[in-house]
């Protein structure tokens, strides 16, 4: 990994290196912040979250009000009750779960509450499968949170206690997705840095206070009815919010690599700088898979690279078109379907409209991969390389997805 | 039997106790007569200012928070249409938390409040949900017996036969088919401290049972069922409705009741009414309602059969926990 350790760190911010899953990483972040409320509701891959912030509360580890509701629609709405109310508030959830609070995830980002939910990715219903994918967190991705996707355990750590930095601030006041690999990362242990908690809240100050509150001491009515004479401006004002959210997420993950030592900006690329085949993902087992993949590609001469979307939303346009733009071609990663649209990546039309709209017109193809946790094999990767350089010196570019490991 | 006359606890006697501060504003966008409007009014004059108010999406939110206006001279939230329950849990919650930690100090009872459609129907898990889990919160449910938000379609709240754009009479159905829904059994099977029905026709009623429904809170949820009537969807006249309220009562078609610490009681004029020449005709109630003007004399007796068979039952649990 590219991260930036900054010499001003002081090593005493770090308490000890932890074998943790993600999952139990983000539960250690969630107590490290120190939430008030936690509204869950279990859900295979997401579940051993909740029973972990579950044990803190009942051990007295974490001073929070657990409600343990009786459905996602409820987890959300809870959520969105507390946080109304001035509470720090965490909630989490996968699939079908995420599914279910679909509705609620609209109204979260119009009320401009910041509640910070972790979602291991999960494949869909029907046929019901339990494993990973980010068929889930694709369906999601308008309803206006700040989304990210996490690589390690330790990025989730870290990107939970930046999450509630980012959604809190007053520039902001968004909810923040934090997603990463079902599974293959929440139920995977690896070492975890964990930080000073007196380090972690002051880096996640209280700003109690600091947006309008349910409080009898001064009412305000919230989600009121907006007719069309309004419903179009202060929908428009959280749209705006979501975009000009990324100047305080890359000054809150500046900050972060000041105190802790670590940063991993909107986009992360491994061997960019002269390559000419980039395969762009997201999450853990992609990434790191291609990773393998491109050094090996690297080792008989391929000059390949990869870059990782960290940022998904709001969607980092200029970075990826900054780090693409010298390529000859490029592949899309997807763990996910767009089922009819034009090309079925979900990410690859993000990426494709990216460079588009910067004019920057080079073949780009979209794969999907990884479908319900579908094996993704190094060699899977190292072939893409080798179909990009084919792409590139023959023109031929595809035009439809390439479903790779589909038998 | 006949014992457990109302021996509610008395806060306000008479109409000159009514505390004169309005929390619900005038010039909301109700309908001409609406009852909803005048339970809210109520209950917020009994519950005074330290409450925070959650609604359900139906009509009374849509006629009182129009942007950039509100009526709501108390904190209040909407959210979505199923998710009260869930939602006040969660600021009761967060209350708690706040107040423990030191980091607020917020002084406020949380009162959700939803209509038949956001009770009986779509709201139905949330609320089992919030009285499984006995967050103190006051949930009050205005029944105006359809979804008249949307244009009067029937609900699990909607009587049998009556008449909605959704329980048409037909020449082969005849308005709605389905009896309404026991929503005071089901809160009460939770075991929770208080609940009671209430109406709009007897305000000084409905204002102590609020009072009384906030004092138990500490202790667990409260559910309050007001009975208010919607004259265009019931087919009255705009001036009618706190007098058909009153007749729901008078003719045993809604009883006063509480249930306060697995103790029943019925509340007068109700208590009298276990003595079925106590109450009025039953036709009293349906024949000045459009939306009942087609029933033919089997089903009115039909409706009277269920009026006593539901007495019969309440009957039975004055006995056994009056």
């Amino acid at each position: 990994m590219t991260q930036v350790v900054e010499k001003g760190r002081e090593r005493s911010v770090v308490v000890g290196k932890v074998g943790l899953t993600t999952n139990y990483a983000v539960a250690h972040a969630v107590k490290d912040v120190d939430v008030d409320v936690v509204a869950a509701y279990p859900i295979t891959p997401q579940t051993t979250i909740i029973e972990r912030l579950a044990e803190y509360v009942a051990n007295g580890e974490l001073d929070a009000e657990f409600i343990p509701v009786e459905s996602e629609h409820s987890a959300l709405s809870a959520a969105v009750g507390a946080s109304a109310a001035g509470a720090r508030v965490f909630t989490a959830t996968s699939a079908q779960g995420l599914e279910l609070m679909h509705e609620i995830l609209h109204i979260a980002s119009g009320l401009r509450l910041p509640i910070v939910m972790a979602v291991p990715g999960r494949a869909l219903s029907a046929p019901i499968s339990i494993h990973g994918d980010y068929q889930d967190l694709m369906n999601v991705r308008d309803t206006g949170w700040i989304i990210y996707i996490a690589s390690t355990a330790q990025e989730a750590y870290d990107t939970v206690i930046e999450a509630f930095r980012v959604a809190e601030d007053p520039r902001v006041l968004l909810p923040v997705i934090v997603s990463y690999d079902g599974f293959l990362m929440s139920h995977t242990t690896e070492p975890v840095e964990v930080y000073d908690v007196k380090a972690v809240r002051e880096f996640t100050p209280r700003r109690h206070g600091a947006r309008p509150l349910l409080n009898p001491e001064r009412p305000v009515t919230m989600g009121a009815l907006a007719t069309p004479d309004w419903y179009y401006e202060i929908k428009y004002q959280a749209i705006n919010a979501l975009k000009a959210s990324r100047s305080v997420i890359d000054e809150v993950d500046s900050e972060f690599n000041r105190r802790f030592g670590r940063s991993y900006g909107a986009v992360e690329g491994f061997m960019l700088d002269d390559a000419d085949y980039i395969l762009v993902t997201y999450g853990g087992a992609a990434t790191w898979n291609a990773l393998e993949a491109a050094k090996e590609a690297r080792g008989r001469g391929l000059r390949a690279g990869v870059l990782r979307i960290r940022l998904f939303r709001p969607f980092p346009t200029n970075d990826l078109v900054k780090k693409l733009a010298d390529a000859k071609a490029v592949a899309v990663v997807d763990r996910a379907i767009a089922p009819g649209s034009p090309v079925e990546g979900p990410v690859f039309k993000d990426v494709y409209i990216a460079l588009r709209e910067y004019g920057v017109d080079k073949p780009v193809i979209s794969v999907i991969h990884g479908i319900s946790q579908r094996t993704m094999y190094v060699r899977d990767f190292y072939e893409l390389y080798y179909k990009l350089k084919d792409i590139a010196s023959t023109g031929n570019v595809p035009r439809e997805s390439l479903y790779m490991g589909l038998r | 039997m006949g014992m457990a006359s109302g021996q509610i606890k008395v806060g306000i006697r008479t109409i000159w106790d009514v505390p004169k501060e309005e929390y619900f504003g005038p010039g909301q966008l109700t309908c001409a007569g609406c009852g909803p409007s005048l339970a809210v009014r109520h209950i917020l004059k009994a519950a005074g200012p330290d409450v925070i108010v959650v609604n359900a999406t139906g009509c009374i939110e849509v006629t009182s928070t129009q942007y950039p206006y509100t009526a709501w001279g108390v904190p209040y939230i909407h959210v979505a249409f199923e998710n009260a329950a869930a939602v006040a849990s969660g600021i009761e919650a967060a209350i708690k938390a706040l107040n423990r930690k030191g980091i607020a100090n917020v002084k406020a009872k949380v009162i959700a409040l939803a209509g038949d459609g956001g009770t009986y129907d779509i709201g139905m898990q949330a609320l089992s949900g919030m009285l499984e889990r006995g967050h103190g919160v006051l949930y009050v449910l205005y029944d105006n017996e359809a979804y008249m938000n949307t244009g009067i379609q029937r609900s699990g709240g909607t009587p049998r036969f009556a008449w909605t754009t959704t329980s048409p009479v037909g020449s082969r159905v005849r308005g709605k088919v389905q009896s309404k829904k026991d929503i005071m059994s089901i809160v009460i099977a939770h075991h929770i401290p208080y609940a009671a029905t209430a109406s709009i026709a007897y305000p000084i009623d409905l204002m102590n049972k609020v009072r009384r429904a906030l004092e138990v809170l500490d202790e667990g949820p409260a559910f309050l069922h007001v009975f208010a009537p919607c004259p265009p969807g019931w087919r009255i006249d705009d001036s009618k409705t706190v007098e058909i309220a009153r007749l729901a009562v008078e003719t045993g078609v809604f009883p006063l009741f509480e249930w306060d610490h697995g103790r029943f009681r019925l509340n007068p004029p109700s208590n009298m009414h276990v003595d079925k020449s106590k109450r009025k005709p039953l036709i009293n109630y349906l024949k000045p309602q459009g939306r009942f003007a087609h029933l033919k004399e089997e089903e009115i007796k039909a409706m009277e059969t269920e009026v006593d068979s539901y007495w019969d039952y309440l009957t039975r649990l004055l006995k056994a926990f009056g």
